[in-house]
């Protein structure tokens, strides 16, 4: 009987299903046939015998990854960058829409919005393209430096500004975007609200601290697990875009490092070790994931799962 | 007093306070002098780009010349033929994102589905667990796609945070109008066509955007897969133009009937003139699908 039913059920959501085929054989080959290559990790790659054929090795690939400092140099490196853009990148999306609903004018609020929103619709090779362009040795930048006798600082080959610069171009590509999300919670507070903390006497900032922050700080915390999961990304488009050698110091992160590793010829170490890097990668930001969760839900707030 | 006049009288006393407190005061005009200082500084490498893809040498604020050489130049290299690749993938690829994740998103949204658990599951763990590079890289190369234009358009199919997205919005959809429709005789696939689909313009404007904007910005992946160069979409085309300007300035002089003296503009000029092309398209869409854009998405994902 249960299962009768079960499969009338089951009828019932049958074209369901049908649009749900496509979708899963998606996942299946770009997902998760990757996910089983994993396996790499373990072995020796062999270019004529595949990942499946290829001999396993136990944990030589780890043993040999441990060992090698640029390695440890791209991690630190991811770790530094990401923790230094968790706290600059990160409250800047935040502070931008704050400060835009301060803006009464919805005309110049509009300008600027868009303004600062539409660096983020171009890639990192037309922002790398341009930064180099006036930031080089004859660019523009360098001409206004000397205009105002301030020193010479080449941003692009610096390895003390280097990282500051990062965070700096990051934020102008992404503040703005990243606004937009909180502009929408902050769209859905009641008026009410507002009138009855201007009726108690709250000026400006304390309606910002206590109407305005409160009803956006549950997105906030979304974000904030976000970006927590998302500390071994560290940015491989801008930093692959604008690194040169001489900062490789200061910005070589895991994924640029092990592209080179993998496509760069002259670097070129086995698949296997670049998998074993990898999989190092995923497993520990699936662990910050989890514990971000944990933190947030902690703190009193809806979390992610 | 009904609710409505209540709530406009809110709204009106509410707005009286805003001006008393927002407007006018010397915190205003601070706010407008930092956010002007801001914006110029944001669009200022902007302006650079434009004056001087039409010939203003670098180093100079103001534009000193006006010639259409650079984007000429740019031309001759062959930047058309990877301006066509892009537009294709990225007309093709949205189009085909768009139906995998909004068949994907309405199915997912009928939580009533027996295993639905598990197909979302199967799903949203692919968000915060993957292969990496190699297992990714032999993969795509074992489905036959290297070296082919699909591998610009198959492997970046569905992004499952837009699904994630639309999800949100589905999951609010009224569920009266399907069951009038369904009442009316409509079959599924027809209420998915006739019915939800025309109403979620919003939510759908502004995931085709989303797409469309990875599509034409992608460098990556074709720089992984693509060793044609002819089959290079203008993003990478750029990247490579950016690093090699002066071997395309000594073939182009070369194969052309330009005259040596003709070629007589700074390089950065063509490098600008071709950033424009990357870039002037993409940002031509963004004012269309603004509108939609505004409410649809964002109130959708915060609700999610």
């Amino acid at each position: 009987m249960m299962k009768n039913s079960l499969w009338r059920r089951m009828m019932q959501y049958r074209m369901y299903y049908l649009l749900l085929v496509p979708v899963v054989v998606y996942y299946a080959v770009f997902s998760y046939i990757p996910m089983y290559g994993v396996t790499l990790s373990f072995k020796k790659y062999m270019f004529n015998k595949g990942v499946l054929g290829s001999p396993w090795v136990g944990f030589d690939n780890f043993h040999y990854i441990f060992r090698y400092s640029a390695f440890w140099n791209a991690f630190r490196n991811t770790v530094m960058i990401s923790f230094g853009r968790l706290l600059v990148e990160f409250p800047m999306a935040i502070i931008v829409a704050l400060l835009l609903n301060e803006i009464a004018g919805s005309k110049l609020k509009k300008l600027y919005q868009t303004v600062f929103t539409f660096p983020h619709f171009l890639s990192w090779v037309v922002l790398g393209g341009i930064l180099v362009n006036i930031l080089g040795n004859t660019g523009t930048v360098h001409a206004l430096f000397e205009l105002l006798g301030l020193p010479e600082v080449n941003f692009l080959s610096n390895p003390d500004t280097f990282r500051p610069f990062l965070y700096l171009t990051n934020i102008w590509k992404e503040a703005g975007w990243g606004a937009i999300i909180y502009m929408a919670a902050i769209a859905g507070i009641s008026p009410e609200l507002y009138e009855a903390a201007y009726m108690d006497g709250a000026n400006r900032w304390k309606q910002m601290l206590h109407v305005t922050w409160p009803s956006i700080s549950g997105v906030a915390a979304m974000m904030l697990i976000l970006a927590i999961s998302g500390i071994l990304n560290g940015g491989f488009e801008q930093i692959f875009n604008l690194y040169s050698p001489g900062v490789y110091d200061v910005s070589d992160i895991l994924d640029t490092f092990m592209y080179r590793l993998s496509f760069s010829g002259n670097v070129s170490l086995g698949f296997g070790i670049v998998t074993a890097v990898g999989l190092f990668k995923s497993v520990i930001s699936l662990v910050l994931l989890v514990m971000a969760n944990f933190i947030v839900k902690r703190m009193g707030q809806e979390g992610l799962m | 007093m009904d609710a409505a006049t209540q709530h406009n009288q809110a709204d009106t006393s509410f707005s009286e306070s805003r001006i008393a407190t927002r407007g006018k005061s010397r915190v205003d005009l601070l706010l407008h002098l930092l956010f002007i200082l801001v914006a110029a500084c944001a669009i200022f490498p902007f302006y650079t780009v434009v004056i001087s893809s039409f010939g203003t040498p670098a180093g100079h604020v103001l534009p000193t010349a006006f010639t259409l050489e650079g984007y000429k130049q740019i031309i001759q290299y062959g930047v058309g033929r990877a301006f066509t690749v892009s537009v294709l993938v990225t007309l093709v690829g949205t189009f085909m994102s768009l139906f995998l994740t909004t068949i994907a998103a309405y199915a997912l949204s009928k939580k009533g589905m027996p295993g639905w658990k598990y197909l979302m599951g199967f799903i949203v763990f692919t968000m915060f667990f993957g292969g990496g590079l190699i297992p990714y890289y032999l993969t795509v190369k074992g489905a036959g796609l290297f070296n082919s234009y699909w591998v610009m358009i198959l492997p970046s199919a569905i992004n499952t945070f837009y699904i994630w997205i639309m999800l949100s919005f589905f999951r609010d959809y009224p569920v009266s109008l399907e069951e009038s429709a369904k009442i009316d005789g409509a079959g599924d696939f027809t209420i998915l066509l006739r019915i939800v689909i025309p109403t979620s313009m919003p939510v759908i404007a502004s995931i085709s955007l989303f797409y469309a904007v990875d599509r034409w910005n992608d460098w990556y992946t074709p720089m992984l897969f693509l060793q044609d160069t002819t089959k290079y979409p203008l993003q990478l085309m750029l990247k490579n133009m950016l690093a090699n300007i002066g071997q395309i300035l000594s073939m182009n002089a070369g194969i052309s009937s330009v005259a040596q003296s003709k070629i007589n503009i700074p390089q950065e000029s063509l490098k600008m003139a071709a950033i424009m092309i990357a870039s002037v398209p993409i940002m031509a869409v963004y004012p269309f699908l603004q509108k939609y854009f505004a409410k649809g998405v964002m109130i959708g994902s915060i609700k999610g």
